[in-house]
């Protein structure tokens, strides 16, 4: 069985160290959310605008104990709104920044999700998600907010959003998430949960001059001619300046040219919302990127992300152990979702079996994905604890192809059999609506 | 605007001691308002029997009669008309000859004509607003300008500074990220009554009570333009919007009253036809720190004063005129504007506070000594450059 690391990807040219002023070099046992405010010190962001909100207020906490000895600003707006629009001045004014919340508040930043990808405004979102709708269960997690990060703001965007399942993840992953903004001229979302945002455990922070970091991509345009949605890097990207060198620029929502002047018409729309998108889809395997564990020889295809990714390896070990074939796919960029991935393993492999806190938003994905070719089974969760092993363990018996499924599953499942209708006898082949699977569960 | 500019005939009055500057009509981009016409000081200005290409009549000008006061250069919302320096003028100290519209310097011409009604005031603050920047001393790179949504919105879109046209009521939050990442810069809010005081009330009361270091231009003309002439939160009671067809009942907003009392550092309140008064409020509010207020209340005769029936915005600068009381420092508590009432104009309030930066500064500082790092000295090595 091998594993392949879900450490960062071959750094691309043009990476730098960290600023060392940020950087807490050394071991610590910090909790997701501090260890995410260590990951935004040490990517360089100096500033931060949020307002709080369960579970996610440690983060913003703990960076505004820190950045006054660092040098940089922390305000807690009026409101989410505010802070994620607040961000965007900063970006504009040249620093890296960011903002920090959880359900109800990421609701209220959806129009600004919307502008930073409009405008193209490099900046970071953290979602720390706890259980909805609405106000929900604010101190237990959640992770229903997986598509409100890919669809939640109106028009057509892609945004790129990262999913850390411990501690030293969500430090890692901020920093990833700092690089990716800066490199697409995209806002990135680092979608967190509850569990993982509260756990502690050990987080090492390296050497400033081991951490890599992607520069702003400022403008090779001379002061004067300066034009802000000209792609200057890799054929889509338009250059960044800030406000108060002389450049005299102008931002808009509104659809704009590359002067970044209003253009109300259908081919500048066409030009410029089909570059916001493809930018991203089109760079998708260069940014996806999953953890995979014992795919080789995989029948069935475990997926989960996030704090529920830590309980499907402990389902699959032990499925694993009892003789079925078995692998486990995490994806780690939940957006752009890995596509590609996804209809490769179809091609090979029975079924996909995703658990994740909520009532099916990735596994719609998968499903689309797969395209007929292999069945998707949700193993569906409300929110508020994590799934049972067990409960994944049982369904991963049953979705077994027959040489064990046919050997008596039900008695072989007891005791942990919790759903004896919720997997379609009729053979895996036959698909079925992956809400089925968790119909009666609980 | 390719057509050329039709220069009047020289002045045939005796040799002036300073030469008097000519006065210039880019006929095409003048859309006939009367602001001209009706408000030079020396009736020398007549609207022409002949249309522009648009079919409006603009301004002919009686050279004798003009004194080169520049009174319609700064009122003129199309930037239309304006002094030039006649040829063989004395050179000013240190200054090119002025030969085209004060405000095209900073202003995007290649965005013109813009989109504002005939008669509508929205571009005769933006005039004011251009010699203000002029005037006040400060580089113009290290002024921004941020726009909520609206048609007072569209200021961002024509003034040439770094600006930006950001989301329906959050121009102040935006304004507020930026004026904090670089705190060299004057950052001003330039945006409607409904964009910066209804959807975006939350912010402003709270940039307000910080003491931001923002200056706020607020275009009040009781109503919203941009969407079709619906009730705002400045709309007065009796009077008719889209939405209040009988007339609206709620209590409108004394919004130097709440800014005031939210902390506001400097609050001045003009129209659009006090275009001295409004420029130099302006420049006072730019070299001010913290958060200054000035409410411009001008005509929108597309929908307020039509639903209204109250003539043209021509109609509403003569109301103004007439209705209008200046009384510096006078309590803003008594300063609320009535249907079609008397409007107290002035500078109500101008205190020294600290800014929200200098406070939190101030407030690291005492808890962490020598630790603490200030925020908003200048950049240091490495930094961001682009
Ligand atoms: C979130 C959101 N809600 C509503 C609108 C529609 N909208 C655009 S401008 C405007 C009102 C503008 O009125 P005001 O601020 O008074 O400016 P004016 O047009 O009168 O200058 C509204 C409601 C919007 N763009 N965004
Ligand atoms: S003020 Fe300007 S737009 Fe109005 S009539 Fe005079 S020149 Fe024309
Ligand atoms: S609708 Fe009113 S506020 Fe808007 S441009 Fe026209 S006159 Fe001005």
């Amino acid at each position: 069985m091998t594993r392949t690391p879900a450490a960062v990807q071959a750094p691309l040219a043009g990476f730098t160290g960290a600023d060392p002023a940020g950087v807490a070099s050394g071991d610590h046992f910090m909790d997701g959310d501090f260890a995410c405010a260590e990951g935004a010190l040490a990517a360089g962001c100096r500033f931060i605008a949020g307002y709080p909100i369960t579970p996610s207020t440690e983060v913003v906490e703990h960076f505004a104990r820190r950045i006054p000895t660092i040098g940089g600003v922390f305000i807690q707006m009026e409101d989410e709104i505010a802070a994620s629009i607040a961000i965007q001045g900063a970006v504009w004014a040249g620093h890296k920044s960011m903002t920090v919340t959880s359900g109800p508040g990421f609701s209220l930043m959806m129009e600004h999700i919307g502008l930073a990808a409009m405008a193209e405004v490099p900046c970071v979102f953290v979602d720390v998600q706890r259980g909805g709708p609405s106000t929900g269960l604010p101190t237990l997690p959640g992770q229903a907010d997986v598509m409100q990060a890919r669809w939640g703001s109106h028009g057509d965007y892609e945004i790129i959003a990262i999913c850390p399942n411990s501690p030293q993840e969500s430090f890692d992953f901020t920093i990833d998430a700092f690089n990716l903004a800066e490199q697409y001229r995209v806002p990135v979302m680092l979608m967190m949960d509850e569990c993982v945002g509260h756990m502690h455990e050990k987080v090492t922070i390296p050497r400033p001059e081991d951490i890599k970091i992607f520069p702003r991509r400022w403008t090779k345009q001379a002061v004067g001619s300066y034009l802000p949605y000209k792609p200057e890097f890799d054929g889509w990207i338009p250059g960044m300046v800030k406000a108060g060198d002389g450049h005299f620029f102008h931002i808009t929502g509104l659809t704009h040219d590359e002067r970044g002047y209003p253009a109300m018409s259908v081919e500048c729309q066409e030009s410029l919302v089909r570059r916001l998108v493809d930018k991203i889809r089109l760079n998708a395997d260069a940014i996806c990127r999953c953890e995979e564990i014992g795919l080789e020889d995989a029948e069935i295809v475990l997926i989960a992300y996030g704090i529920t990714s830590r309980v499907a390896y402990a389902a699959m070990e032990e499925a694993r152990r009892r003789g079925l074939k078995v692998g486990l796919l995490r994806p780690i960029i939940l957006w752009p979702f890995p596509e590609r991935r996804i209809r490769e393993l179809a091609e090979k492999v029975n079924t996909f079996v995703v658990a994740e806190l909520n009532y099916g938003q990735l596994s719609l994905e998968v499903e689309r994905c797969a395209a007929g070719k292999a069945d998707t089974i949700l193993i569906g969760h409300g929110g508020g604890t994590v799934h049972e092993p067990e409960a994944i363990l049982e369904v991963l018996l049953r979705a077994a192809p027959d040489a064990i499924g046919r050997q008596g599953p039900r008695k072989r499942m007891s005791p942990l059999r919790a759903a004896p209708d919720a997997i379609d006898r009729q053979g895996p082949r036959k698909r079925m609506s992956p809400l089925r699977a968790a119909g009666k569960k609980r | 605007m390719d057509t050329p500019n039709k220069e009047t005939t020289p002045g045939t009055s005796p040799a002036p001691r300073r030469v008097k500057p000519k006065l210039v009509v880019d006929w095409e981009r003048c859309k006939g308002c009367g602001f001209c016409v009706e408000f030079c000081p020396k009736e020398a200005l007549d609207l022409s029997g002949d249309f522009n290409r648009k079919g409006y009549h603009p301004p002919v000008v009686d050279d004798a009669k003009c004194v080169g006061c520049n009174i319609c250069e700064l009122i003129c919302p199309e930037f239309s008309i304006f002094c030039k320096d006649a040829e063989g003028a004395p050179a000013r100290k240190g200054k090119e000859p002025k030969k085209t519209h004060l405000a095209e310097p900073l202003l995007r011409m290649d965005r013109m004509p813009h989109i504002w009604c005939p008669g509508c005031g929205i571009g005769t603050t933006v005039n004011c607003f251009t010699v203000a920047l002029s005037q006040c001393g400060i580089p113009r790179e290290k002024i921004g300008l941020v726009s909520g949504i609206g048609c007072t919105g569209r200021v961002a879109g024509y003034v040439n500074l770094d600006s930006f046209h950001t989301t329906h009521g959050r121009a102040i939050p935006f304004a507020t990220g930026l004026a904090l990442g670089n705190p060299d810069m004057k950052v001003v809010v330039y945006s409607g009554d409904g964009d910066l005081t209804a959807i975006g009330g939350n912010h402003f009361i709270h940039a307000a009570r910080r003491n931001m270091n923002l200056t706020v231009i607020l275009v009040n003309n009781f109503i919203y333009g941009m969407t079709g002439g619906q009730t705002a939160p400045t709309t007065p009671i009796d009077a008719k919007s889209s939405t209040s067809p009988y007339g609206a009942s709620e209590p409108p907003f004394n919004l130097a009253h709440l800014a005031e009392t939210c902390g506001a550092t400097y609050v001045a309140r003009w129209t659009a036809l006090h275009t001295r008064q409004l420029t130099r409020a302006m420049q006072e509010a730019l070299n001010k720190k913290g958060f200054s207020f000035i409410e411009i209340i001008a005509p929108c005769p597309t929908l307020f004063l039509r639903l209204n029936k109250l003539g043209d915005g021509l109609s509403m600068m003569r109301f103004f005129r007439d209705n209008s009381e200046i009384q510096n420092g006078a309590d803003t508590r008594s300063v609320a504007i009535p249907y079609q009432g008397k409007i107290v104009l002035g500078k109500f309030v101008d205190k020294e506070e600290p800014t929200w930066l200098d406070r939190m500064n101030n407030q690291m500082s005492k808890a962490l000594g020598t630790r603490h790092v200030p925020y908003g000295a200048p950049k240091k090595e490495g930094e961001a450059k682009s």
